[in-house]
This record gives C-alpha cells, structure tokens and sequence, in this order.
C-alpha cells in the first residue's frame, strides 16, 4: 500500500502517527484524524463551489447569447471572489419583526443539507466518508432539512411574499420527494444493495442503458428537488420578487445561493453515481484514485450542464400544474415503472446479458410510451370539453 | 456498551414529557405534538429491545416500521380534523371546541 | 465512562431537553421545529442502536413529512402569527403530577425486572440487518400480514384526510 494506491489512509495513518508520538490516546487521536478529514472534505466542497459560480455564470452568459464575466483575470475566472468580497462586505440585516434565531439558522441548515450529502459519496473505490450500507435513503434524509430550512426561513423573514415562496417550495419538494423515492428504488433493485458503493461496482453496464425512463424521472425528480427552472416558483421573481430568502442579505444569502449551485452539482454527481457508473470508467478508475475522483467530477459536471441547461431553456411551471403533473402523471408513472421493472428483473434472472439488457430497455420504452399515450388522450379529452372537437388541420400538423 | 437501563429510561422520560403535553397543552395541533412524543418513546423502546434481543429476530424494527406508518396515518387523519374544524369553528382551543355536549 | 456513554448522554440530554421545550414553547411553530431536533435526536439514539435504517427513515418521515405538515397545519389554523394568551390549560399541575407519577412508575417497574441492566451481545459481524428487515416484512413466514395492514391503513389514512380537508363549497 503507497500513498498514489489509498492516499487517505496512508496520510491518515501518518497523521495518527505524529499525533500519538505527541503522546495523545490513540481513540483520541483517532477521532480528531476523521475530524481533519471532513473539514478537509468541506473546504474542498468550498472551493468547488467558488468555481461553480463561475461556471454557472459563464454557462448561463452562453445560454442567452452573451459573454458572461470576462474582464476580472483570465476568462472572467476571478468574478466569483469579487462576487464572494461583495457579499461579506454587503450589510448585514435582519428584519425588525423577524425571527432572529430561526431566521440566522436557517441558511446555515440550508448549507449544511447539501454538505452532509457528501458524506455518503464515493469518490473512489477507496476514498469516502462513510460506507453507509442505507446510503439511497440518506440522499433523501438530508433533502428533508433542506425542505426545514426553506420554511424556517420562509416564515421567520415575516414576510408574505417570502411565507408564499416558501409554502410553494415546499409543497414542490415534498410532493416530488416520492417518485424521487420510487427511483431510487431501481438502482437497489439491480444491485441488491443501498450501498452506494455497492451500486456503483455492480454497474458492469450502465443502469442508464436498462432504465432510461428510470433515469429520466429521476432527473426531472431532482430538478424539481432542487427549486430550479421550469420548477423554481418558489422564486418566481416576477410575483413574489426572490421567494424564501427575500430578506436575506450579505453572506446569508450567499449561504442560500452557493447551497443551491453545490447542490445542483451534487444531483449531478448523484446522477452519475446512479445511473452513469460513478467513478467507474472502463477500468480506469482501477489505475489510481486521482483518476477515480476525476472521472467521478467530470461525470457530475456533465450532469449539472444538464440541470443547468434545462433550467435555462425551460419557462417557469405554475404551481398547480406543477403538482398536478407530479400527482396525477409522474408518480403514478414511478410506481409503475418500479413494479415493471422487478418483475421484468425476476422474469429475467436466468437470462443472457444481452437479453436482459435489451428486455429492460424495452419494458421501460414501452411503459414510456403507454404513459404518454394515456396522458396525451386524457388531455385531448379536457381540450374538447373546453375548446370544441379538434380540427382535423390542426391535427396534422 | 451502554446498558439496556438508560435506554428504558431515555424512553420512559420522554413518554411521560409526551403526557405531559397532551395533558396539558390547550391547542389541538400541540396535543398532537405530545402524541409524537409517545409514540418515539415507544419507538426507542422497540429498538432497544431488538438491539439486546436476538438481533436475527427483527420483530422489534419490524414493528418500529409500522409505528412509522401509524403515526404518518395518525398525523394525516388528526391534522385533517384539526383543520377541518377551524374552517367551522374559527378556533383549534380543544377546551372551546364544546359541539359535543350542551 | 466510554465514549459510546458520552455520546449516548449528550443525545439523551439534547433529546429531552428539545422534547420539554415542545411541551412548554408558548410560540408553536417553535414547538414544532423544537419537535424536529426531539426528532433528530431519536434518529440519532437510533444509529446508536445500529438501527441504521430506522434511522434514516425516522430522518426522512418524520422530519420530512410529519414535521413539515405540523409546521403547516400550524400556519394553516391561525389568524395572527404571534401567540396571545396561555398555551396550558388551568389543569397544568394535574398533567405534570400525572407524568412524573407515570415516569415514577415506569422506572419502579423496569427496576424489579430482571433483564433491566443487561448489556448487549457484540453486533454480528456477517450479520446484514437490512437484508433481514427487508425479508422479514415481505416474507409469508415473518411479518408479511401487518406489513400489508399497515399499508392499507395509511391508504385509508390518506383518502380520510382528503375527504376532512377537502373545501367543499
């Protein structure tokens, strides 16, 4: 074992080592090594997310036509510590009828819901916080103080228009949270395991290739999860002006903001840990760690482009087709696709890879397509009854 | 290890804090909160027992998950009422809501 | 004293001291986020247990969904979002009588019990705890039939709830 095969332990080992030589307990010494490792996990989660800002910035800039920032260092590449100098020197205010307790804690759980996420990440083979055999779950553990922090938020400011947003977002996060659930139920599934590195080594073939519809619903789950455009109505700047953190100013919103970009990369990555291998890479990731963890934030970066390109192009959902189209089209989709899919699983235990690849495919093509059949013929129907039968020239169009 | 005694107790105080708050909380919404707590006390209990139990036997988390699901039902059904309510009466004071008796 | 005692008093100090602010808050949206830590420091009393999956599921329903709806249905069934008046009933010191009386009680009890103080085995090593909840709840030999009633009740749980809420004009 060297420090390029298990950088972690080796340099955890070297570190319990000096501490102890100082003459410090061994379970003393131990559990401050683990501590040195989280914060080293959270600053370098920091310093991601600095780069994010940029990156989201740049990325929207191209989106709508235009440079983005390019006058500060090359590229543009210093903007996010303007941006950062900014908001610590902005005024600090708290409004007068506000909550104060509920109110300065809830940014601070909104940051810290998206960080305990990465405790269950694996990096690399080697490389993760905790090997948590409930690792699925926990994903959804922690969205639910996200969900906490928006309303703590939302009602401390004392604010109507910051109450609405926050109602608004939270009923989205909680409605979208179950067909989230259910597909996280299809990784499990595969590998017969909630371990998130157990998923991740019996992905031989991408779970993308046997459930796209799976991976579809999971994105647009996640998308709504995370407050984003077409479901970021909890902002809606044109009706309720910037929704839950309205009265949060200086580094309070800061906390708001870098929360929502570090959590949109890590549904990026959660994506690619699902259903994109993770860290695997046609055995590369086998070579060295380093590889691994590369492998891993290029795989979560193209996931994000995603979450980033979508939010960019989409418009803005109204609250209640929003939850009618979670209620009444994906959810029941989910559980449907869920059941599909472990029967198709037990119906297919003894066959041939390839066999079982292409039965997978098809049974989620299929369910796909009987979903929008249904969904397509119900809404035709309410169209009639308000609009009159169809033409039949607008029909072929 | 920590024996199975503090455990018994963690759960009896917080099922009699959990009393305490149904007893004597005059908001219908707080009484609920007070039966949340009975129910975690239970829950706690139910673990413990199967954590120094036979841990191959699992009726003890078997029977937490259907406390989960009893108190999610409790919960839906009771705030339900609650609400329901206040649009007739204007008021969720259990010692005010008086239609059953005259 | 070992550092599982340690851990296992903070939580249990945390844990309690969060459930008496639930009892007495007089604000009530406090109570209920006050029920949210109780919550948290269950969920953690839990992972002390090695229960890891009640555990999280403590963590994703009931601070998820149930305290989100308390939160909810607290906003939901006021005019005015500041307190006014008393939050107990006159009867206070019966209610605190009656729950030291119970919590005397149930300790008296647990104390004549044989298996009060024991401690437990070592955790298994091969032993794969969630493997033998999932098969325990879905096998026909084991818990298959509460499992099943479970679920209809919380189905019939949710059309009840409809029906109640629903805001018929």
């Amino acid at each position: 074992m060297n420090f390029w095969n298990d950088p972690l332990k080796v340099a955890a080992d070297w570190l319990e080592g000096i501490f102890t030589g100082w003459g410090m307990d061994a379970v003393f010494a131990h559990v401050l090594v683990a501590f040195l490792g989280v914060m080293l996990l959270i600053v370098l989660l920091m310093v991601v997310d600095i780069f994010l800002v940029w990156v989201e910035r740049k990325v929207v800039a191209r989106f709508q036509d235009r440079l983005g920032p390019n006058r500060l260092g090359p590229f543009g590449l210093i903007q996010p510590f303007a941006d950062i100098i900014k908001l610590i020197i902005k005024e600090d205010t708290t409004p007068g009828s506000a909550d104060k307790v509920v109110y300065n804690l809830a940014p601070i759980l909104s940051m810290m819901s998206v960080l305990i996420l990465w405790a269950v990440v694996p990096l690399a083979p080697v490389m993760l916080g905790t090997d948590l055999n409930v690792g699925v779950l926990f994903i959804i553990a922690a969205g639910a103080i996200g969900t906490l922090s928006i309303i703590m938020a939302g009602w401390s400011s004392d604010n109507k228009f910051a109450l609405i947003g926050g109602f608004r977002q939270v009923a989205v996060m909680v409605s979208f949270e179950i067909p989230m659930l259910a597909m996280l139920m299809i990784p499990v599934i595969f590998a017969g395991s909630m371990n998130m590195n157990a998923i991740i080594n019996s992905q031989d073939v991408w779970y993308f290739w046997i459930s796209p519809l799976g991976a579809l619903i999971f994105l647009i789950a996640a998308i709504a999860e995370l407050g984003r455009a077409p479901f970021d109505l909890a902002e809606g700047e044109s009706e309720l002006v910037s929704g839950y953190n309205i009265e949060y100013s200086g580094m309070k919103f800061g906390m708001f903001y870098a929360g929502e970009l570090l959590h949109a990369f890590t549904f990026g990555g959660f994506w690619a840990i699902l259903f994109f291998g993770g860290y695997r890479f046609f055995g590369l990731e086998q070579v060295s760690p380093f590889l691994a963890i590369l492998i891993l934030i290029i795989k979560a970066m193209i996931g994000y482009w995603l979450i980033m390109w979508v939010r960019y192009t989409v418009m803005r959902t109204r609250i209640d087709q929003m939850l009618a189209f979670n209620w009444k089209f994906l959810t029941p989709l989910a559980f449907a696709l869920v059941l599909v899919t472990a029967l198709m699983n037990a119906l297919l235990a003894g066959a041939p890879t390839w066999l079982y690849i292409l039965g997978m495919f098809l049974a989620n093509v299929v369910t796909g397509w009987v979903a929008l059949e249904i969904a397509r013929s119900v809404t035709r129907k309410e169209r009639e009854q308000v609009e009159g039968p169809a033409k039949t020239a607008e029909a072929s169009h | 290890m920590v024996p199975l005694s503090w455990y018994l107790i963690f759960s009896a105080a917080l099922f009699s804090i959990g009393l305490f708050g149904v007893l004597t909380r005059r908001n219908a919404i707080a009484i609920l909160l007070g039966v949340e707590l009975m129910l975690n006390a239970v829950n706690i209990n139910l673990v413990a027992f199967w954590r120094y139990g036979d841990v191959t036997s699992m009726a003890g988390q078997v029977f937490a998950v259907i406390v989960f699901a009893v108190a999610a039902a409790e919960v839906a059904v009771g705030l339900a009422l609650v609400i329901s309510v206040y649009r007739r009466r204007n008021t969720v004071i259990a010692d005010e809501l008086d239609m059953m008796k005259w | 004293m070992t550092g599982e005692q340690i851990i296992f008093l903070i939580t249990a100090g945390f844990t309690l001291g969060s459930g008496l602010m639930v009892v007495t808050a007089r604000n009530l949206v406090h109570a209920a986020l006050w029920l949210v830590s109780t919550l948290f420091g269950v969920a953690v009393t839990y992972a002390l247990l090695n229960a890891n999956f009640i555990a999280v599921v403590q963590v994703t329903v009931y601070i998820g969904a149930i305290a989100i709806l308390f939160i909810f249905a607290v906003m939901l069934t006021r005019r005015d979002l500041r307190d006014s008046g008393p939050q107990t009933n006159k009867n206070w010191w019966a209610g605190a009588l009656l729950a030291v009386l119970t919590f005397a009680g149930l300790a008296s009890l647990l104390q004549g019990w044989s298996g009060f103080s024991k401690t437990g085995a070592a955790f298994p090593s091969d032993f794969d705890a969630i493997a033998a909840l999932g098969e325990a709840l879905v096998s026909p030999d084991a818990y298959v039939l509460p499992f099943e009633v479970a679920s209809v009740l919380l189905m019939a749980a949710l059309v009840g709830a409809v029906y109640l809420a629903f805001n018929r004009k």
